[in-house]
C-alpha cells in the first residue's frame, strides 16, 4: 500500500469539505464595493454610449424626501416620492418601459441640478426634456397644461378642466394630477380644490403643502 | 398607469415581472467578478466582467422570466473569457523571460497565494472549480457551459481541488480539526 505518496486523486478524492469551500470563497482577494462601483459606473457609461440604457435613474435628497429620478433617452420619465416605494417604481418602469434599467446618475445630472435650484428658491420653471410616455390621452393633455399655471399660483381642478377644453371633466383632472408621473417638475401641486382644500397628491398632503409654501415665500 | 399603493387585495400579475437590470447587477455582480478573476486572473477580469454585463444588458429583454440568471451570466462570462484569451494570444509577442507572478507584499499575502494556485490550474479545472464552487452551479450546468459530459465536469472540478490541496496547503482543513 502506498501511504504518503501521490494517491490516485481521480478515484480516491475526498469530498470537498465546508472548510475548504470557505477557504476558496473567503481567501481569494475580497471584492470590495468600491471595485464593483467602478465597474458599474463603467457599465452604465458604455450602455448609454451604445444606446442600450433604456432607463437611467438616481435618487436626490430634497426637502420633500428622497426623490427617485428616472430618464429614458427621450427625457425625464418619472419622478417618484419615497411613499410610492422606489423599488416598486423601478419594477413598474421595467415592466412599462424596458427592463434595461440601471442606476446611472449622469443622465439625470441636469434634472437633479434644476430640482436642487427649485428647492433653493433659485428656479421658477423647469427647462428639461420630458418623456410623457407614462401618461396617455386626456391625462397627458392635462399634464402638459400644468406648466401654464405659473410659479406661486394655484388653479382649481375645474379651472384646469376648462383650460384643456373639457369643463365637466374635473374629476378626470384630479386623477391625472394624482397619477402625475413627473410630480414637482410638472406642477400638479398647484392644482387644488375650488374650496381651497389641497386635494390629493402623489407625495402626500405634507409634500404638497411644502411645495406651495416654498413657492409662496 | 397603475396606482402605487393599493390597500386591497393586489391584482396578481399574469407573468413574473422581470426585475430591473440593476437588480441583476447588484445580485450577481460580485459572483461574476469572482468567477472572472478565477478563470482569467485579475488583470483581465474587469474587462470580462464589463463585456459580460454589457452583453447581458443587451440580451436581457429576451431572457425568459423563469431563466436561471446566474447560470446565464456565467455562460456569457465563459464566452467572454474565451474571447479575451484569444485576443491576448493574437496580441502576444514571444518574450525570452516569462515574468514572475506578481506577489504583492501586504497583510493578505495568503489571499494572493490562493489566487496564484488557482491560476496555475489547467483551464478546464479552473473553469470547473470556478463555476461549481464559486458560482455554485450544479455540474450539469457547468457541463452545459464548458461542453463535455456532467461526469467530465465533476472530474475536472475534483482534479482542480486535488491540485489546489497540493499547491495551496491552506485549502486543507485547519490542524486539529477532524473531518
Amino acid at each position: 500500500m502506498t501511504m504518503n505518496h501521490e494517491p490516485d486523486l481521480r478515484h480516491a478524492l475526498p469530498a470537498v469539505t465546508e472548510a475548504e469551500l470557505a477557504v476558496l470563497r473567503d481567501r481569494l482577494p475580497a471584492i470590495t464595493d468600491a471595485e464593483l462601483a467602478v465597474l458599474r459606473d463603467r457599465l452604465a457609461a458604455r450602455a448609454d454610449a451604445e444606446g442600450v440604457l433604456d432607463v437611467a435613474y438616481r435618487t436626490l435628497d430634497t426637502p420633500v424626501g428622497t426623490l427617485l429620478l428616472a430618464a429614458t433617452e427621450a427625457g425625464l420619465v418619472r419622478v417618484a416620492y419615497p411613499v410610492e416605494g422606489h423599488d416598486q417604481v423601478l419594477q413598474a418602469l421595467a415592466a412599462q418601459v424596458s427592463p434595461r434599467v440601471l442606476n446611472a446618475p449622469r443622465r439625470l445630472d441636469p434634472a437633479a441640478r434644476e430640482i436642487d435650484e427649485y428647492f433653493a428658491g433659485r428656479r421658477r420653471a423647469f427647462d428639461l426634456p420630458l418623456d410623457y410616455r407614462l401618461a396617455t390621452g386626456f391625462r397627458r393633455k392635462v399634464l402638459s397644461h400644468l406648466p401654464a399655471i405659473g410659479y406661486g399660483n394655484t388653479a382649481s381642478y375645474a379651472t384646469v378642466a376648462t383650460a384643456v377644453g373639457s369643463p365637466r371633466a374635473f374629476r378626470a383632472v384630479g386623477t391625472a394630477c394624482a397619477t402625475n408621473p413627473l410630480p414637482v417638475v410638472l406642477p400638479c401641486h398647484r392644482v387644488i380644490k375650488s374650496d381651497g382644500d389641497l386635494g390629493r397628491y402623489r407625495g402626500g398632503p405634507a409634500a404638497k403643502q411644502l411645495l406651495l409654501d416654498l413657492e409662496a415665500a | 398607469m397603475r396606482t402605487s399603493r393599493s390597500a386591497g387585495p393586489a391584482r396578481l400579475p399574469q407573468v413574473t415581472p422581470k426585475p430591473p437590470f440593476e437588480v441583476v447587477v447588484a445580485g450577481h455582480g460580485a459572483t461574476v467578478l469572482r468567477v472572472c478573476r478565477a478563470v482569467l486572473g485579475p488583470a483581465d477580469a474587469d474587462d470580462a466582467w464589463s463585456e459580460t454585463f454589457l452583453a447581458a444588458l443587451k440580451a436581457y429583454p429576451r431572457l425568459p422570466a423563469d431563466a436561471n440568471v446566474e447560470a446565464w451570466l456565467v455562460t456569457i462570462a465563459h464566452r467572454k473569457a474565451i474571447d479575451i484569451t484569444r485576443a491576448a494570444a493574437r496580441r502576444a509577442v514571444p518574450v525570452a523571460d516569462v515574468p514572475e507572478p506578481l506577489i504583492t507584499q501586504r497583510a493578505g499575502g495568503r489571499d494572493i497565494e490562493l489566487a496564484d494556485a488557482l491560476a496555475s490550474l489547467p483551464r478546464r479545472q479552473r473553469e470547473a472549480v470556478a463555476y461549481h464552487y464559486l458560482a455554485g452551479l450544479p455540474y450539469q450546468d457547468v457541463a452545459a457551459i464548458t461542453g463535455g459530459s456532467t461526469d467530465a465536469a465533476r472530474r475536472a472540478a475534483a482534479d482542480g481541488i486535488a491540485r489546489l490541496r497540493k499547491t495551496y496547503p491552506g485549502t486543507a482543513l485547519p490542524d486539529g480539526e477532524n473531518p
